[in-house]
């Protein structure tokens, strides 16, 4: 309970226990601040750990070797290239397959989309859900159509389609974040001006709405590149090649996938090997990420 | 803010209300055809879950044609890649639980302090660097965090502090911590939002009233944005759930009815990965488990966020 300072002690909201504090309270309230603090940072030292676990690990096999040898099942000769070109493939295909729909899907629902049609609510409600879904059930869609209906294989396509679905929905909403954030009276001056509604989303809408498409879509092509379970799932094995892809329909691995195998084996040199490769994906991600929050912080507009 | 259902832009007639109420000039075809394509856009994500459900049903009832319903869901042994196999879901069901469990009992309580200390506490500076250090904890694939657990956790953390003898190279303990680590951000990021959106006024109202900073933190402002967070818990736990390569590659592959984290096991998962690397022939029993083990999942992910949704409707406050 609080100290009585007299004149009217119902306001002091007696329920809630707000009131003026007294001394202990505050030695107490800035131990809870400092417990909080030591949350947030107990995600920052988990953070440092790992990176420096990575890191003094793989440093050994971290080299030019590693990037232009091939996989191989003697760990001293043993390389990335196969997964480093598999990747470059597949997320080259996810990103053609995903930005022009995601772009074109945000803007319908954004600017078009009647929200008071069931089937405008329908695929509002999918959106939210789907990005839910486990993704290993992405995995075994596509094991089930692209892998064996449509004898698409372990390739590129099924492995590209497959984390497609998978990255769809963030780029929808992120680029949906964008244009909700561009003010209804920008839309209202390009109509009042004339300008039809696709003008306006050409001209007024889509050149605002890039810097958080770009942030939002490097982020989700981010997260294709690290994804290891669906793949693992969709191209039905742990695949172990000695050739980079050709093309579309070529069996193809990709890093995640090929550290996992190294990550499996028994020897020691393995996890060597292992370690440098998550050096490798690591750096492509954090570069990613930092281009990402870069573009972010300078083009961002605030209205 | 994704755990909110759309809300829509500032208040007044949208832009399709508008352009509705304005006669057209002229027909326009190119325009419409334009919506036509991003409206067909659009609905792609719908075909999405259609073929997710489509492609579990075949091998479900496939699956079920072979093996009683009962003796699935009820089952205590699993081993279905075996010539005279056992079907008991249990022991990989258990293990998704207690992983999933572990997982929380570290995440909810760290990512919720990071919440309430990014929103209440911390200035702008401390933001602007402890939100992209999340962010990129979010963005560390988990094939990382498996090796990060089977490299360091168990080795460096667990060992020492259980003995070397008590905990083997694969145990569902340091799977569990390390899902749990993986779902901090998801909780902090999200609970931060919810617990940003209580109206500044509130918060004015019981410093007036002299209430300190951290009882303002924890009476006002967590209260009022508890739907919020319990939205973000519920959506790390089915993430959680969903985790697939942390279990696979710091649990192990032994499915074994137990609650002994310091045990391996092998989760709902795990056994969906391990059946589809064996490269299993279309229509086997082996195939077919591998699509029932995953409309469980699916079911049970879906549950969750069923729940979720219908939670946050009830707690829900708006507050302007």
């Amino acid at each position: 309970m609080t100290a009585q300072t007299g004149l009217q002690p119902d306001v002091r909201a007696p329920t809630t226990g707000l009131g003026r504090a007294r001394g202990n309270e505050r030695f107490a309230g800035k131990v809870f601040e400092v417990v909080m603090f030591g949350c947030l940072a107990f995600g920052v030292l988990v953070l440092a750990v790992l990176l420096f676990d990575v890191i003094n690990d793989g440093s050994p096999r971290f080299n030019l070797d590693l990037v232009s040898n091939m996989p191989s099942g003697r760990p001293a000769r043993a390389g990335i290239q196969s997964a480093m070109m598999g990747t470059i493939w597949v997320i080259v295909t996810v990103a053609v397959i995903t930005l022009p729909l995601g772009i074109a899907a945000a803007v319908y629902l954004e600017e078009y989309a009647d929200k008071t049609r069931w089937y405008n609510r329908l695929i509002e409600l999918n959106i939210q859900n789907l990005a839910a879904v486990p993704s290993v059930v992405y995995g075994i869609l596509g094991l089930a159509f692209f892998n064996r209906a449509a004898g698409f294989g372990g390739s590129v396509l099924t492995i590209a389609l497959t984390l497609s679905l998978l990255v769809l929905p963030i780029v929808i909403i992120s680029c949906r974040e964008a244009i909700r954030a561009i003010p209804t009276s920008i839309r209202e001056g390009s109509l009042a001006l004339g300008a039809t509604r696709l003008q306006t989303v050409r001209r007024q809408i889509l050149p605002n709405a890039i810097p958080g498409t770009a942030t939002g879509s490097i982020l989700a092509l981010s997260r294709a590149i690290g994804e290891a379970a669906p793949i693992l799932i969709a191209a039905s094995g742990l695949i172990f090649l000695t050739s980079n892809p050709t093309d579309l329909l070529s069996q193809a691995t990709v890093l995640p996938i090929q550290i996992f195998n190294y990550v499996g084996r028994p020897q020691d040199e393995f996890r060597t090997v292992a370690a440098a490769g998550i050096m490798v994906l690591m750096l492509i991600l954090l570069t990613m990420n930092a281009a990402a929050i870069l573009i972010r912080n300078k083009y961002q507009r605030k209205w | 803010m994704t755990s909110v259902p759309y809300t829509g832009r500032p208040p007044g007639p949208s832009t399709a209300e508008l352009a509705r109420s304005l006669k057209r000039s002229s027909p326009r075809t190119g325009e419409r055809i334009v919506e036509g394509l991003l409206f067909l856009a659009a609905v792609l994500s719908v075909v999405t879950p259609i073929g997710i459900v489509a492609s579990l049903v075949g091998g479900t009832i496939a699956f079920f044609e072979d093996i009683g319903v009962g003796e699935f869901l009820f089952g205590t042994v699993w081993t279905p890649l075996f010539a005279n196999g056992s079907f008991g879901v249990l022991p990989i069901l258990s293990a998704t639980l207690l992983i999933t469990g572990i997982a929380m009992l570290v995440a909810a309580p760290l990512g919720l302090g990071a919440a309430l200390y990014l929103s209440e506490y911390a200035g702008e500076r401390s933001r602007k660097i402890f939100k992209p250090v999340l962010e990129v904890l979010a963005g560390v694939p988990t094939v990382v965090y498996g090796f990060f657990a089977i490299s360091f956790v168990t080795p460096n953390v667990l060992r020492p502090l259980l003995g070397e003898t008590e905990i083997g190279i694969f145990n569902a303990l340091s799977a569990g911590l390390v899902i749990g680590v993986l779902i901090i951000p998801i909780i902090a990021s999200l609970s931060e939002d919810a617990l940003s959106a209580v109206p500044q006024a509130m918060r004015d109202g019981a410093l007036a009233l002299g209430a300190t900073r951290t009882k303002v933190a924890r009476k006002v402002v967590l209260p009022a944005a508890l739907s919020g967070v319990i939205a973000s818990f519920v959506l790390a736990l089915s993430r959680g759930i969903g985790e697939t390569m942390v279990a696979v590659i710091a649990a192990g592959s032994i499915a074994q009815l137990t609650l002994d984290p310091r045990q391996p096991m092998q989760t709902m998962t795990a056994f969906i990965a391990q059946a589809a690397s064996g490269d299993q022939p279309t229509g086997s029993i082996g195939y077919n488990t591998l699509f029932a083990v995953g409309s469980l999942l699916f079911l049970l992910t879906l549950t969750v966020n069923v729940i979720s949704i219908k939670l946050v409707r009830r707690f829900r406050e708006v507050y302007e």
